[in-house]
């Protein structure tokens, strides 16, 4: 199933499939958050803002505002 | 060689650059387990075998030679820049054993700029409980380059660095990719048009904004022409240059490195579940803050009364045993009180950097981050803006330019100016007198004592009034920027006790000696101001009080009280600070508070110390600071001069006033602009001013 960063749940995993070079910093694809990672969401704040992913192995928080331009395949359990 | 070789220490944020600069060159830099500890260029010598003298230069973290904030900056203008005096001979990348995939990207950028480069892989220690193993002759292979494994923890492998640095010459310089790959045609138009110049050195001039470095004017003014692409081609292109480059890792890394599962732990994510949880995190939070509080104001009591009886007797003994004079006077009146009044202080000071420095180095500072972003996001700041924000208790000059990691200027801007309102530590001597003279002792609910609760409620103003600022600039300041925020989560680490003994011991020796300079020379100027004056009533004084009081049935002890006091009225200082009495009369001050606030716009910590100089000149009683302030009364109501309505008062005022110097500097420096600190002195004064006439016009 495919859905945004920002729709993922708590403990999910999933794999990126696309992100939106116009509204991604390069400096979130040089930390990994590129096609064909994995990523996982650890936490979230309230309100799911900001997000703490572990992407590819890197442990990172970012704004919902920014999860919302990744794609990702949602693996199956 | 007569020449020192420039060694420049690049890698990722919080990879270890400077614990291994403090390796290699012995020096104390501060280290945290936070991204960001380091914003600017630090330097330093280390001796290598063979004679040779290493000049090795410390920078912040960048996680690419793409830079997006302040501090990054710093790193690629460096690097780009071959006239640069510090421009490196021989480039040291350090990573992070757990993160080698993502450190390795900037190494591999960096062999693009054909820089000898030596790739230190640090935090060796952890690769056992990680199931890390590595391939180093592999990798050494792969990479093009040599490798040291290290861990400054344990002291392993800098030894092999120096080495290392020590033969650069022998190191290749051969790019471990070919990035040009990405477009070819491109790339090779754009060689024909520079041959003279490093390709990927041209890319990185094309796709950002930094500083041209050595690149000649009329050669970057042609590089417009190669602008051909637009802004989402060019970052296509960088995205497709970060996959390859990816690839490249991937490849290297299943060659020369097994990570076994099975041994590996990660008690991060279990710890986070509770640490930044919805309702637990917070709470936690909260009760950390709540424990600081606590520290400072009861576990320091002790001390604190400690010393201050220590320095009256001090003073004392000194009258007694020097030979009498002008010059006793002058230590024992001006010097003894007035050092007195900044040591006082040690144990809280020393117990809130200590604090301030576990909470940085465990790792916790990056989960407060994520807490409060949202939060601060309201009022205009970042999550980031928090670290300045908890680290202004301390400093504000270090907070400051802590702003640096900040991506969005606008937030970075509003961070800046109002961290002065955060209750830095020269504010803690203030708060601290004023609260054990004017608050009832007695605990609230049993639990916390009042004295305590006010502190507490005194930070809780200060940071009060950095977000209602943060949010009135937020919704006046017309500044576009593009706001984006990642923050990384780094491992817990137990916090190194010796790096935490370093931090302490560093900040509060910086803390005393540097007040204390300033409390030197201004209680010397205040003595000397207290101790003579001009004209008939100072030089005559004897007289004019004996007549005075002639009628009148006085001791010898009392009428030389009067004496004393009419002599201080009567000195230049007296006269000075009855000239501004009027305009702090309503506030409830008497013109000898009013001359310890003019001295705290050098710096507010001496307000203590100028008091008690103030009040010792003449006295000749064995008294404590507390008990000089406790005695003295107020000349229009002949109450307690610091009561409760005062005393409120002068703590507000000291809340809001932006009474130091170094700070309007750092301002300036960090905006580049005189704009930004004359606001903040105006404003934040005058509201200050406003404030606390408010509050002992009410209270009185
Ligand atoms: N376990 C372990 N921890 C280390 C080692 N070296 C450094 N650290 C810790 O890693 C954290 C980061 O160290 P720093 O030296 O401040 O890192 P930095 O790269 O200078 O960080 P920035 O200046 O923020 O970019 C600190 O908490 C150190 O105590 C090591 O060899 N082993
Ligand atoms: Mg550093």
């Amino acid at each position: 199933m495919e859905i945004t960063l920002a729709n993922l749940k708590r403990g999910q995993k999933g794999i990126i499939k696309d992100v939106s070079s116009l509204h991604i910093p390069l400096k979130l694809l040089e930390m990994g958050c590129l096609p064909g990672n994995a990523v996982e969401l650890v936490q979230v704040a309230p309100f799911a803002d900001p997000m703490y992913l572990n992407i590819n192995g890197s442990h990172l928080a970012i704004r919902k505002e920014t999860a919302v331009h990744i794609l990702i395949n949602i693996a199956h359990e | 060689m007569s020449k020192q070789i420039n060694v420049a220490l690049i890698g990722n944020p919080n990879t270890g650059k400077t614990s291994v600069f403090n390796a290699l060159t012995g020096l104390n830099q501060k280290v945290g387990n936070y991204p960001g500890i380091t914003v600017e260029k630090k330097e330093g010598i280390c001796k290598l075998p063979r004679g040779v003298k290493a000049h090795i230069i410390d920078l912040p973290g960048t996680y690419s030679l793409n830079a997006s904030s302040l501090d990054e900056n710093l790193v690629i203008e460096l690097l780009l820049n071959k006239n640069d005096k510090d421009f490196p001979d021989v480039a040291v990348v350090v990573s992070d054993v757990e993160n080698l995939k993502r450190n390795l990207l900037l190494f591999t950028q960096i062999k693009d700029l054909e820089i000898p480069t030596i790739l230190v892989i640090n935090m060796a220690d952890r690769m056992a409980y990680k199931g890390i193993s590595l391939d180093i002759a592999c990798l050494e292979n792969e990479l093009k380059t040599k490798i040291a494994l290290v861990s400054t923890r344990k002291n392993q492998g800098i030894e092999k660095l120096r080495e290392l640095i020590s033969d650069y010459r022998k190191l290749s310089v051969e790019p471990c990719l070919n990035a040009s790959e990405i477009d070819p045609e491109y790339f090779n138009s754009l060689r024909e048009a520079f041959p003279n110049q490093l390709l990927y050195k041209l890319w990185l001039v094309i796709t950002q904004d930094v500083n041209f470095g050595d690149i000649q004017r009329q050669e970057s003014d042609t590089l417009e022409d190669f602008k051909t692409k637009t802004k989402i081609d060019l970052k296509r292109l960088q995205q497709k240059e970060t996959i390859k480059r990816y690839q490249f890792i991937n490849n290297t890394l299943k060659k020369g490195q097994t990570i076994d599962l099975s041994t590996a732990k990660d008690l991060r994510i279990r710890f986070d579940r509770i640490l930044t949880h919805k309702v637990w995190g917070y709470l936690i939070f909260f009760f950390i803050l709540l424990l600081i509080f606590q520290a400072i104001y009861d576990w320091s009591a002790i001390p604190m009364d400690f010393i201050d009886s220590t320095f009256a007797s001090l003073s004392e003994w000194s009258k007694q045993t020097l030979p009498q004079g002008q010059f006793t006077n002058l230590i024992a009146e001006g010097i003894i009180p007035g050092l007195g009044g900044i040591v006082i202080f040690i144990p809280q000071i020393a117990f809130l950097f200590l604090f301030i420095a576990v909470l940085e180095e465990s790792g916790y500072m990056s989960r407060v981050v994520f807490l409060m972003d949202r939060i601060m996001r309201r009022f205009g700041l970042s999550g980031k803006s928090v670290v300045p924000l908890m680290s202004g208790t301390a400093c504000a000059i270090p907070a400051i330019m802590a702003t640096r990691n900040i991506e969005s200027w606008k937030e970075r801007l509003i961070t800046i100016l109002v961290t002065p309102f955060t209750t830095c530590s020269a504010r803690l001597p203030v708060y601290l007198i004023i609260i054990a003279l004017v608050i009832p002792e007695g605990r609230f609910l049993g639990l916390i004592s009042y004295q305590a609760l006010t502190l507490m409620l005194l930070y809780l103003i200060g940071f009060g009034a950095a977000l209602g600022s943060a949010y009135l600039l937020h919704k006046t300041l017309n500044i576009k920027s593009r706001s984006f925020f990642v923050v990384e989560m780094p491992n817990y680490k137990l916090p190194l006790f010796k790096n935490v003994l370093i931090t302490v011991v560093e900040k509060t020796k910086a803390f005393v000696f540097g007040a204390g300079k300033i409390i030197l020379a201004i209680s010397i100027v205040l003595w000397f101001l207290a101790s003579y004056g001009p004209g008939e009533h100072f030089n005559n004084a004897e007289n004019i009080v004996t007549e005075q009081y002639a009628t009148e049935n006085l001791t010898e002890e009392e009428l030389q009280q009067h004496i004393a006091s009419y002599k201080l009225e009567h000195s230049y200082i007296g006269i000075t600070g009855q000239a501004i009495e009027p305009l702090i009369q309503p506030l409830g001050y008497d013109w000898k508070i009013g001359i310890a606030i003019v001295s705290s716009f050098a710096a507010r910590e001496v307000f203590v110390g100028t008091l008690a100089t103030i009040y010792s000149v003449g006295s000749d009683e064995e008294e404590t600071i507390k008990n000089r302030m406790a005695g003295e009364v107020n000349p229009v109501l002949g109450t307690p001069l610091f009561n409760f309505a005062s005393g409120i008062s002068l703590m507000l005022f000291y809340a809001f006033a932006m009474q130091c110097m170094s700070t309007l500097a750092i301002v300036k420096r960090e905006t580049n602009s005189w704009k930004w600190p004359i606001l903040q002195l105006v404003t934040m004064s005058s509201f200050a001013y406003l404030v606390a006439l408010a509050a002992f016009q009410i209270l009185k």
